[in-house]
């Protein structure tokens, strides 16, 4: 085991090391940079060729590419990602202050999608092929196609506008400062409702199906097979003995939903106002302000790698048959 | 699936042949009624996207004027210029031509094209006149459906068929040279997963020119890595059992192994991922039309129309639902069917690829 997790964090540095790698090639290797994008913006093109080239130095848009990587990439390693082309404010404050907006939406979502999609996957899985199990699958299974996008916005005309009973833009009302702890909380609450269904659904029922699947595959198992033979009762084996051999591939998942949601809650903030990192990285690559996509890029890329890693080592130290030695 | 398959291969041998994996798994399917449903409702929609000319634009299918014959909706069909085109009609007004009581035609059924504007028609409900009602241009939105397939159909097919050359030929590479190729390319493909696919997508499109081409490729080369690590795993197994080795043993060259001998041997699992990966690229792109990043108005995709709808949450929600029950209704057909694929092929593959 601990062979296995010095190997694994050992991996961590070329994998690292190529993350920074595509962050900033596929950023610098892109045509147009934001000069031109700025003069295209703002300065109407009229510009000498003196004061482009000072602005080029200004960014540091001057030197080769690999020059610049190198000088990124010490920068990265003091966790300093620059300061934004825009508003000229370092990005890692940019990305402090909204990344509370993201993290208790998707927080709030994987709580919602494990709570639910575990004992509903378990569930049919035991009543295979009941009418619980044929219905709640093509659900699920529909679930699972429906764009994100369109459903926000059908909730919205439904919800927000047509009943009007959930506001839809934001984090909190206008007025929301200045109302009583209460209706404070209670607001917060409301706005959360219509993005946080949209971003949940999507890997509900994903996860059901998958805890479904794995179950299926458990009750088949021998010693199932044995404790049934031995007379136990249906509920004590599904909650002693099914339950727990299930749970362990789902921890793996959790590496997958994690990309999942992060790429969902882009689009979602964007449709919602949320003030969170979705919605920066979108302004950001818009108005082409590079230390913010890179910074994002990375710190994005870093997390999942992160929840990968933490994923395979509970996988392995939670299921002693598995072993990667 | 190996031993089932392997079974096949050394009862059958070269001369007399049992039914070939693809046969079963074609048998399998055909019994799948959700999965035959699926197939259908794309075969329809492939149909019904190339047909879209005929069946909603404002030229007519046939028409008589000056004493000949004409066919303009149908010539429309055709991409190519030399093709059936009639250079005499480039610049006829048929709405002009319509007020001659005289003038005989075969209109299309939906008889708008998905780009005539008509500012008295415009945010109509749905009605015998505008089927899907209207949007806020007096647009025709059933025209703009119809047209719309296309854009979401091609984006599927060529974009996973980038993947797919992409992940075929990496995976494979790593999986059947395996040292130190293999470790670069798992190296790549490792690090490529880190990032949350539509990141990856954003800022690279955000950077060119807004095309459907540009969409395709850029789907392409980021989401090549599940097959490539499909690829590499069957290409790891497969190397390693008998057959190839015997193969080997007789003198057969890589490319003959990997040619006649591995890769149909791996193509099942591969085509799964394909039929969800398509259903993907879907979604993907209807969500950068959305974006505003995809395909450019005024030519009409789901995503872009769905764009257009926010505006108008409060007034018309026709706007709305329509493109999108297009997006769900394809991604669905095509989910299906690789569930399908992946029931018949093999009972015990893997999941999906998240979205």
């Amino acid at each position: 085991m601990l062979t296995y997790t010095l190997r694994r964090l050992a991996y961590l540095v070329p994998t690292l090391l190529g993350i920074t790698l595509v962050t900033f090639f596929i950023i610098s290797l892109a045509p147009g940079n934001p000069v031109d994008f700025i003069r295209g913006e703002t300065m109407s093109a009229r510009i000498s060729p003196e004061a482009y080239d000072e602005m080029l130095r200004l960014y540091g848009l001057d030197k080769p590419i690999p020059v610049r990587y190198v000088i990124w990439l010490k920068r990265l390693a003091t966790l300093d990602f620059g300061k934004s082309f825009l508003d000229h404010r370092p990005v890692i404050s940019k990305i402090k202050e909204r990344l509370p907006a993201t993290l208790i939406l998707n927080g709030v979502s994987l709580l919602l999608t494990i709570a639910f999609a575990i004992p509903f996957g378990l569930f049919s899985a035991v009543r295979h092929h009941s009418r619980f199990d044929k219905i709640g699958g093509t659900v699920l299974y529909m679930l699972y196609s429906l764009p994100e996008f369109w459903v926000a916005i059908m909730l919205i005309m439904l919800f927000g506008v047509k009943l009007d009973i959930l506001p839809f833009i934001g984090m909190e009302s206008l007025d929301a400062r200045q109302l009583s702890f209460g209706s404070y909380f209670l607001d917060r609450v409301l706005h959360m409702v219509l993005p946080t269904v949209c971003l949940t659904y999507g890997s509900l029922a994903f996860l059901s199906r998958f805890v479904r699947g794995s179950t299926l595959e458990v009750i088949r198992q021998d010693y199932i097979r044995t404790a049934r033979a031995k007379g136990l009762d249906d509920s004590s084996i599904v909650y002693k003995h099914v339950f727990k051999n299930t749970l362990i591939p789902v921890v793996t998942l959790l590496g997958i939903l994690l990309p999942a949601l992060i790429s969902g809650s882009i689009i979602l903030e964007y449709i919602f106002s949320w003030p969170g990192v979705g919605a920066l990285y979108f302004d950001a690559v818009l108005s082409r302000d590079y230390p913010t996509v890179m910074g994002l890029s990375f710190i994005t890329a870093v997390l999942v790698l992160l929840s990968t890693l933490v994923a395979d080592l509970l996988y392995t130290s939670v299921d002693p048959r598995v072993s990667y030695e | 699936m190996s031993s089932r398959r392997d079974t096949n291969r050394s009862d059958a041998g070269e001369r007399e042949k049992s039914p070939g994996f693809a046969v079963v798994v074609w048998r399998r399917l055909r019994r799948d009624r959700f999965a035959m449903t699926g197939l259908f409702v794309i075969t329809t929609l492939f149909v019904v996207s190339y047909l879209a000319p005929v069946l909603a634009n404002n030229k007519p299918i046939a028409m008589r004027w000056q004493g000949r014959t004409y066919f303009p909706a149908v010539a429309d069909l055709f991409p190519l210029r030399y093709i059936m085109r009639y250079p005499e009609l480039r610049t006829l007004d048929y709405s002009v031509l319509r007020q001659d009581p005289s003038f005989q035609q075969i209109r299309t059924p939906v008889p708008y094209s998905p780009y005539e504007t008509s500012l008295d028609d415009k945010l109509q409900p749905p009605s015998s006149r505008h089927w899907l009602g209207t949007d806020t241009l007096g647009r025709d939105v059933c025209s703009r459906v119809l047209h719309g397939a296309r854009i979401s159909l091609q984006v599927g097919l060529v974009a996973v068929g980038i993947a797919l050359t992409i992940g075929l030929l990496l995976g494979s590479i790593a999986g059947y040279y395996g040292g130190i190729t293999d470790i670069l390319i798992s190296r790549l493909i490792e690090v490529m997963m880190c990032f949350p696919f539509f990141f990856l997508i954003l800022a690279v499109i955000a950077f060119l020119p807004p095309s459907i081409f540009n969409i395709m490729i850029v789907i392409g080369i980021t989401r090549w890595t599940g097959i490539a690590r499909y690829a590499r795993g069957e290409f790891l197994r497969i190397k390693k059992q008998d057959f190839a080795h015997a193969a080997r043993a007789i003198g057969a060259s890589d490319r003959k192994i990997i040619f006649r001998h591995i890769l149909p041997n791996s193509l099942a699992p591969i085509l799964v991922s394909a039929t969800f990966g398509i259903a993907g690229a879907i979604l993907v792109e209807a969500a950068l039309s959305f974006l505003g990043l995809g395909v450019q108005p005024p030519t009409p995709s789901w995503g872009g129309m769905l764009s257009d709808a926010r505006e108008f949450i409060e007034v018309a929600w026709w706007l709305a639902l329509f493109p999108g029950l297009g997006i769900f209704v394809t991604v669905t057909a095509y989910n299906v069917l690789g569930e399908g694929l992946r029931d018949a092929s093999d009972p015990r593959q893997a999941l999906p690829d998240t979205r």
